[in-house]
């Protein structure tokens, strides 16, 4: 049977990563490089590199990075942020990157939903869902609406909706992200999370929240998530993905455990 | 020299990444005469079988590779691969090559879970393989190993003496096949972390001959 996959998600900037990452061993912990050789080694099923830079004539840094990762880790790995174009997803993808992610410029372009499919199949297009909880409404009925820049702007679109409609336009997975839960380390948005997967035939990696592999076994069991992106809890040193997978597993979940 | 068959399929760069990582010369080709150089033929693939067979139509690939699968080169099919070695596929209604007899067929969209949930299509992440005989490709592969994924589509081969390995996804499929000097895998093991860069090592340095080593 198919296991539950955990992600490792990493932020880079200019093409160092951003958050400060707290290892013993000797590797630098700025570059994305080594610290994806290092999750690659450590365990992860998967690994997430979401593009924070600013400024879009700094994006072939990001490129180098991306060609750099592929001849280092041979697990799949895939890219979001700034991907706005079939164009960065050509390019993103030829470097080397198993899938590309597309969140705010999906919203306001559905369509690169549909041309990213069809050029490259669904397989490589995922699309990144930033929600927030709201009161129910007509416009809004499941009571989970879509935002964009980091939650600041309401889209007014349900969540439940607007996921269908890219599983119609051919998006192959979806990463979902609680702005709610993000960032507290309290536990992922686990209705949320139930509610769209068990909603659409396409997997959904839960986002946002995790602080402790508890909470994992909760989004996996109770969220019915076909895979959990963690940052913090790993970076931080606070846990191994050993570990995590370790409590997974007694926990009745099935983790891959042999790599 | 291995040759990597250029179809005009997605993804052909991964597995040169993955032999260039560990050390075996290679290049994706979709020259007659480089590949009838070749000392082993990748054959990789991720893209829909419909346009798969035409494209290896229209190179006259499919000709060349029956022809080196009859000279004995080791021949290493993956994912679409494999599927496009069978007699046929639901996939785009896609007559194959024949090579081995058996069909691609769509996984059911009701297949369950032990707990009673809906399997999503694609399989896609990581599942264990089964490995069912003892084949110099799939040799030292550590036990319990997981091999990643990403299809809707599963082999049904009509001759169970080639099934080499056997995954379970609310049904139980045929992952990886064997014939003689040919090897084919559902999974991608240039996505599959160290087990699955040891059975890329494996095929490297395999002379075709599926009996192991005594």
């Amino acid at each position: 049977m198919l296991s539950k996959r955990i992600i490792p998600c990493l932020d880079v900037r200019d093409g160092r990563t951003t958050k400060g990452i707290k290892f013993k061993d000797n590797i630098d912990i700025g570059d994305p490089v080594e610290m994806g050789r290092f999750y690659y080694e450590a365990g992860a099923d998967e690994i997430v590199f979401y593009d924070i830079t600013a400024s879009s004539d700094r994006r072939p840094i990001m490129l180098d990075v991306v060609r750099r990762v592929a001849e280092t880790i041979f697990i799949p790995f895939s890219v979001g942020g700034g991907i706005r174009t079939l164009e960065d997803m050509r390019d993103t993808l030829l470097a080397g990157a198993e899938k590309v992610s597309v969140n705010s410029a999906a919203v306001q372009n559905p369509d690169i939903i549909r041309q990213g499919a069809e050029a490259f199949g669904s397989q490589c297009v995922v699309l990144g869902m930033d929600v927030k909880k709201v009161p129910p409404s007509s416009q809004i009925p499941s009571g989970y609406e879509i935002v964009i820049n980091g939650g600041r702007k309401h889209m007014g679109i349900d969540a439940l909706g607007w996921a269908k409609e890219a599983v119609r336009l051919g998006a192959g997975e979806i990463c979902l992200n609680s702005i709610d839960a993000d960032g507290t380390q309290e536990g992922y948005e686990l209705e949320l999370t139930r509610l769209i997967s068990t909603n659409v035939p396409i997997p959904v990696i839960a986002s946002g929240g995790a602080g402790a592999p508890e909470h994992m076994v909760d989004v996996l069991k109770t969220g019915s998530a076909d895979a959990a992106l963690i940052a913090s809890m790993v970076h931080y040193g606070t846990y191994t993905i050993r570990q995590i997978k370790e409590y997974l597993q007694a926990s009745g979940i099935k983790v891959r455990r042999t790599w | 020299m291995i040759a990597i068959l250029d179809y005009r399929a997605g993804n052909l760069t991964s597995v040169e990444r993955a032999l260039n990582h560990l050390g075996f010369p290679c290049r994706i080709t979709d020259s007659h005469e480089e590949i009838r150089k070749a000392d082993r033929i990748i054959f990789p693939g991720v893209g829909a079988a419909g346009s798969s067979m035409a494209n290896l139509k229209h190179l006259g690939l499919d000709v060349i590779l029956k022809e080196r699968l009859e000279a004995g080169t080791p021949i290493l099919g993956i994912c679409v691969g494999l599927q496009v070695l069978l007699d046929y596929s639901e996939e785009n209604d896609t007559r194959c090559m024949g090579i081995l007899p058996g069909k691609i067929r769509l996984f059911p969209s009701n297949l369950m879970d032990g707990d009673g949930k809906r399997l999503k299509i694609p399989h896609m992440g990581w599942n264990a393989v089964e490995f069912r005989l003892a084949h110099p490709v799939f040799a030292n592969v550590a036990p319990g190993s997981e091999m990643y994924f990403v299809h809707s589509y599963y082999p049904d081969p009509a001759d169970a003496h080639q099934v080499a390995g056997e995954t379970e996804y609310g049904i139980r499929f045929a992952s990886a096949l064997a014939k003689e000097n040919l090897v084919a895998v559902q999974f991608h093991p240039e996505k599959s972390g160290p087990p699955g860069l040891q059975i890329l090592s494996n095929f490297c340095q395999w002379n075709g001959n599926p009996n192991p080593a005594r």
